[in-house]
């Protein structure tokens, strides 16, 4: 009933993030931002030309080796499989709008995680609202909402995504004049390429065996009272916990928080919506990876959903700033979660379980 | 036939039709057809914490389920 083994490891998998991500930190990644999916997403799109806010631009090797390490772990483990075909342009959308949701807040769930460990109260209060969109997400899903089966692939299409990641890592290793480069803000700010391309290739080989997600913790949780993944987000906060209180990053308060803001109700909303998105979506942007990086070439879809969204985010001033959330980006959050719950009740309900739900067997 | 199939799903879809069957059944055997590592292991999570026995059969590159209680 109780699985140590299982359980260990994804908590050693917490463990392990929270601490690289704190001597991320320490060696030159942006505070409180050590290891932030959302935002090393957005610094890839600003390298590559996609937005132009110059203070986020760089290719961040922590994603590259993310994926390289979970790709290389499938295939060690015979677990690679390339899948597909489900609903994937409706998965650009809502990785797109969820994007959104997190540049209102300034952070991907591991950011949240990593702020709230740093003392920041703003954080604290993101919390409930990400929880808040993944019970409504799991609302969705008890009531049948389904993107639909994917199918079997020839392996060759799910090389696809982690041959770009390795042309960006080329990219980056020779110096290619074309990719964009913050030369300040918290794009200039980095941890040398080797460290940080090395935490990455560690964390998704761990977090493609243990199926880390920081969506599924709440989620499971809510739907069947299970705490496995929730192991891993606890590992994770208390060591990024320990570390912060280690290197004296500890600060608690709402004002002043580095890349943070204090307008409350938009740090709930954005998370919300984020947190809606990514349950819809089956997995955060961390999963998102690994899952593309195993072979599944919707979560592949789901991730360029994201740099789009953050583009569009910066191109039309959406993301919010330490100034706050943006008028912008409030309207924003509001559409999103128009078509978002569009979105939601389109696929689920009664006429969709009527119809017999594509995920029941014959 | 497996009872439920859930090839080209993915969390929590698997677990969730099968904690439907588990809980429409009560006891007895149930087969699952699963094609991914991630499904297979939530299953037999989900299945062993309702202490219903499970035995894995991998054929090709899916994986057979057979639940018992």
């Amino acid at each position: 009933m109780f699985n140590v083994k299982g359980k260990g490891l994804v908590t050693l998998t917490g463990l392990t993030i929270g601490a690289l991500a704190i001597a991320l930190m320490v060696a030159g990644n942006p505070k409180n931002m050590g290891l932030c999916i959302a935002c090393f997403l957005r610094d890839i799109a600003g390298a590559l030309g996609l937005h132009s806010a110059a203070p986020v631009q760089y290719v961040r090797p922590e994603i590259i080796g993310l994926v390289l390490g979970a790709f290389a772990a499938a295939l060690a483990t015979g677990s690679y499989r390339a899948m597909g075909g489900s609903s994937a342009l409706t998965r650009f959308v809502l990785g797109f709008i969820g994007m959104i949701g997190f540049l209102v807040f300034l952070g991907c769930p591991l950011r949240m995680l990593l702020r709230m460990s740093a003392g920041d109260l703003n954080a604290w209060l993101a919390l409930p609202g990400f929880a808040a969109g993944i019970a409504a997400g799991v609302w969705f899903i008890n009531r049948g909402f389904t993107l639909g089966r994917a199918t079997r692939q020839n392996n060759t299409h799910g090389y696809v995504f982690p041959t770009m990641m390795a042309a960006l890592l080329a990219l980056l290793v020779l110096g290619f004049p074309l990719l964009r480069a913050s030369t300040e803000g918290p794009g200039s700010m980095h941890a040398p390429l080797l460290l940080s391309l090395g935490a990455g290739l560690l964390v998704g080989a761990l977090a493609q065996r243990t199926r880390f997600c920081l969506v599924g913790p709440i989620r499971d949780l809510i739907m069947f009272r299970d705490s496995y993944l929730m192991f891993g987000m606890a590992g994770l906060f208390l060591a990024a916990l320990a570390g912060n209180l280690i290197v004296g990053n500890f600060s608690a308060g709402f004002a002043g928080q580095p890349v943070a803001h204090t307008d409350g109700l938009w740090n709930f909303l954005g998370m919300a919506l984020a947190g809606l998105c990514f349950t819809l979506v089956a997995g955060c942007p961390l999963r998102q990876l690994v899952s593309a990086a195993e072979g599944n070439t919707d979560s592949a879809v789901t991730i360029l959903g994201v740099l789009v969204g953050a583009a569009f985010a910066h191109n039309f001033g959406l993301a919010a700033s330490p100034a706050g959330a943006s008028v912008n980006g409030q309207y924003a959050v509001v559409a999103g979660f128009i078509l978002t719950l569009g979105i939601g009740f389109a696929l689920s309900g009664a006429r969709v379980l009527a119809k017999g739900r594509v995920t029941e067997s014959a | 036939m497996p009872d439920v199939d859930v090839c080209g799903l993915v969390c929590p879809e698997p677990v969730l039709l099968v904690k439907r069957r588990i809980d429409a059944l009560g006891e007895g055997a149930i087969t699952v057809l699963a094609d991914s590592e991630a499904a297979r292991e939530n299953i037999k999570r989900l299945a062993t914490g309702k202490g219903w026995a499970v035995r894995i059969e991998e054929q090709d590159d899916k994986y057979l389920l057979t639940l018992t209680k």
